[in-house]
Formats: structure tokens, C-alpha cells, sequence
């Protein structure tokens, strides 16, 4: 599966250097890798969901009690969490790192990604969630750290939405 | 039973508890029977009260977490019971007051009413403790149980369909919220 | 059991009955074997392929309704089962293949790897006929035993996870779309 694991690696040492210790994640093809790097992570918990919108309230109870955590979902995964992101995480003022696969852009195959790809961005919009695309594996670092920044300082959801230029190799 | 009642019999426990209630008739009663920095009162986010409570259990191993939910909560998000299975951190406790409806709307009946067993479905998910519990002296035996085993634990226990008469609480969300974090990290900013 | 031969065996059941499948191994595999005009593929909008089975269920109640389901696909919006308990459509028929897995992206292991018993699960939402069958002979009994019933029927087989190498399929979703939609509302333009 083409995915590209180098990239998976930087993005996952990025997250620990965020200090990132709770990962939620509803797996996803690009999401292999970074699933499979937070399972065999004795140091970081992860939880296998359902359904994406459960990790809104993990993530929720983990601020809370004082631990760092990220969401890894498929844009869709993001469509389908947006009441809990709305009348939980934005109510509260909680703080999420959203890593969301950016199905349905320039490049994609699968017809049923589509859809999802036209609106990710201007649902983001709607919901005032700042967001930035990680294309560049040289600037994957800084962007996680600067997410994670932003969304304790502004108490609020952040989303970095990962490309298939830096996901995907073939 | 009434749910105050059963609220009233567990409230000295809760007191020790990190506890997470949904929205609606379930805060304000806890409220009504006095406030601790130990409280969060989810006042929206329909069905990730439980979810809620996963992770603060799973943040704070050596800490007890009890979530109060409801019937049509839990419905929203059935989910969350498989998810808690797998994962079954000891210091949780997850108690469903199932009054077959969705009261603060204007009384609907839930699926509750229509054959659908919570549970059931809860021990079907995967979780081995779950107690029923439809008295007052039955909800207070089986959370002093739940306390003490380091086991996960699910007690349901249906309720009448009537809340307080008054939903109002002297406390904002972000009040609730910060002073919430502020408690479990530990005292003084 | 592989999905691939429990289909196969249904197959001419199939044939006669509205069917929505959710998406990934059991879409292709079933197009694999012969599509036609009362076949409805939910190539995403996971969790819903029960939901729009018993909508049509509800909307065309002599007409007999099935769906094809995966666990992952269930556990997403294991609510349904509830929902489906509570209206009971007699027409309907709801089939989980069980892989244990999200077999698409990868392989990973779901819930019902871990103490999820969707049967289980099914029964405790009220839905009285419930069959497990994880041999081809049982799906095809349990199958015919469904489409004679006049009842819900809810049958879970645990299935092997393997899918077939390719998920291409020489038609595409919006023609699937206006093919189901025409046939189902009685032929020619």
C-alpha cells in the first residue's frame, strides 16, 4: 500500500514532541501507518472508535485532566463529528488537534471521496476552525507544533488536513 | 424510583468521584444536591458524556470516574458501550438512568420503550459488569459494588419520567469547565 | 465462511428482493456476481445502508427489503438497531457479515474482535428474530427462513477477512443511483 511510511514516521515524531499522549482514531488507508506507530506505542493510549465523534468527548476528558491528545479521522470523520465539535469542544472551549486525511482533492480516484472533498474546507470555514494543509514533509514539524500551540492558547478545535503529497506515494 | 431519590442515596460517593452528567433533569438534580469542583455537567454534546468519561478514566488511572447518563444519550451514541468494552479501564463507572423518554423535550418515549434493553446491550457489547438496579437500595448497593471492584461497571436503573421544576443552575458552562480542569490538575493556578 | 460464497448461496434470493449494501468487499462482491437494477451499492456514508434499508422498508412495505451490512459499517451507528426494533417492518431483512475488521483501509481489528456480540446486540434492541449462521448452508437456511417470515429478521455470520484484489466496479454511483430510484418506482421513463 502505497502510503507513505517515512512521512507517517515524521508526522507520528511530531505529535510525541507535542507531547501528544492520547491518540484517538478511526482508521483510514492513509491513517495505516500512524495507527499502527500509536498501537505499538507503550508511552501513548490509543483509542479504537466506533464512530469519529467519540473522540471528541476522549479528547474533551483528556484536556481536562490535564494530557495532550490528537484525533486522527478521514475528512468524513470530520463531517460526522461536527455536532460534537460544535455543542462540546467549541461550547467548552476545548482544545482538539484534528489530523484529518484530506480525502477528495486534486488526484483522487474513488468517486465516493469526492463529496467530501468539495466541502472540507468551507465546512472548516463555517465552523471558524483554523485550519492549515500539510503538503511539505520538511515543514510537518513546525506545523503540528504550531497547531498544537494555537489550539491551547485559543482553547479551540484546530485542524491540520494531510495532503496526498505528503501521504501518498506512487 | 424517582431519580433524585436514587441521586441523593449515591451523592456522598459521588462525592469522591470525578463525575460527568449529561444535559438536562440529571445536572440540575446533582446540582440541586450541592455543587463540588469534582462536577462536570455536559449541557449539550449529545451521547459523548460517556465518551467524556472514557477518556478522563483513561487520563486519570488512579482516579474514580463515574458518568451519569441517559436513556436517549446513550441511544445517540450506542457505540460508546463497545468502545468502553475494549478499552474497560477498572476506574469506571457508568450509570444509565433510563426513564424511557426524552423528558426535557416534552416527554417523547425513547427506544427504551420499544424493546430495547440498555442493559443488554451493555453486557452484548462486551462489558461483564452490569447490574440492574430499579430501587433506591438497589442503586446504592450496586454502586458501593462498583466502587470498590476495579472492574469496569454498568448499572441501569429505570427511573420515573420527572425531573426538577426548575432547570436553572447558578453556575456557567465555562465556569463548570475551568474549575473542573483546574480541580483534577491539582489545586492553585 | 468467505462473504464471497455465503452471497453466492443467496444469490438467487437476492435477485428478487431490494437490496442496499454498505460499501467496500461486500459491494463488489456482490456486483461481482451479477448486478441488477434492484441492487443499491452506499459507497460511503457509513452506517447508513440500514438506515436506507429501512426507509424503504417503511416506503414500500410489500416489497421485500434486504441489507447487506459489515460490522464496522454497523458499529458506526449501532443506534439502528434500536430504530429498526422500533418500527419493525415485516419486509425487511438485515444481514451482518461480521470480518472482526476494517478490512478496506488496511485490516484493523473492530469491536467485535474485542467482546462485541452484534447478535447480541441485535437481540437487546428488541429485534425478536435473530439468527447467528457462520456456515454458507446455515446463511442460505436462515436467509430462506427470513424471506418466508413475516417479520424483521436480523442474521449475523462471522465471515473471513479477505476481499477481492480489485474494488472496481464498471458502474458508476449516480447510475446506480437512477437505475435503483427508476426501477423501484415501477420501469420506463
Amino acid at each position: 500500500m502505497p502510503v507513505s511510511s517515512v512521512n507517517s514516521q515524521i508526522i507520528y515524531d511530531a505529535l510525541k514532541d507535542a507531547g501528544v499522549s492520547i491518540i484517538s482514531a478511526l482508521p483510514e488507508t492513509w491513517l495505516v501507518h500512524l495507527v499502527g506507530m500509536a498501537d505499538a506505542d507503550p508511552e501513548v493510549t490509543l483509542v479504537r472508535l466506533n464512530k469519529e465523534e467519540e473522540g471528541v468527548g476522549i479528547s474533551a476528558g483528556a484536556h481536562l485532566a490535564g494530557r495532550k491528545s490528537a484525533m486522527l479521522m478521514q475528512n468524513h470523520g470530520l463531517l460526522t463529528s461536527v455536532n460534537g465539535i460544535v455543542s462540546l469542544a467549541q461550547l467548552y472551549r476545548i482544545p482538539l488537534l484534528m489530523l484529518v486525511s484530506y480525502r477528495g482533492e486534486m488526484g483522487e480516484r474513488d468517486p465516493w471521496q469526492t463529496e467530501g472533498g468539495l466541502v472540507t474546507e468551507r465546512v472548516l470555514d463555517a465552523l471558524g476552525i483554523m485550519y492549515r494543509k500539510m503538503s511539505d514533509p520538511a515543514l510537518a514539524a513546525r506545523d503540528i507544533r504550531q497547531a498544537q500551540t494555537l489550539a491551547e492558547s485559543s482553547l479551540r478545535p484546530v485542524a491540520l488536513l494531510l495532503t496526498r503529497e505528503l501521504m501518498w506515494e506512487e | 424510583m424517582l431519580r433524585e431519590d436514587a441521586l441523593r442515596a449515591i451523592y456522598p460517593r459521588l462525592k469522591e468521584q470525578i463525575v460527568v452528567t449529561i444535559m438536562g433533569a440529571v445536572a440540575v438534580e446533582l446540582y440541586n444536591l450541592g455543587h463540588r469542583p469534582n462536577f462536570f455537567y455536559l449541557e449539550h454534546g449529545m451521547g459523548l458524556a460517556s465518551s467524556m468519561g472514557l477518556g478522563l478514566a483513561l487520563s486519570l488511572p488512579e482516579r474514580p470516574v463515574t458518568v451519569l447518563d441517559g436513556d436517549a444519550s446513550l441511544l445517540m451514541n450506542l457505540g460508546t458501550l463497545s468502545t468502553m468494552a475494549r478499552y474497560r479501564p477498572p476506574n469506571l463507572t457508568h450509570i444509565i438512568f433510563d426513564n424511557e423518554s426524552l423528558l426535557s423535550v416534552g416527554g417523547f418515549p425513547s427506544a427504551t420503550t420499544t424493546g430495547t434493553d440498555l442493559a443488554g446491550v451493555a453486557r452484548e457489547s462486551g462489558i461483564r459488569h452490569v447490574t440492574r438496579a430499579d430501587t433506591v437500595e438497589a442503586v446504592e448497593e450496586a454502586y458501593a459494588a462498583a466502587a470498590e471492584r476495579p472492574a469496569l461497571s454498568v448499572i441501569h436503573s429505570k427511573v420515573e419520567a420527572v425531573g426538577p421544576p426548575s432547570f436553572a443552575m447558578d453556575i456557567g458552562l465555562l465556569e463548570n469547565r475551568f474549575e473542573f480542569a483546574r480541580h483534577l490538575r491539582g489545586g492553585q493556578p
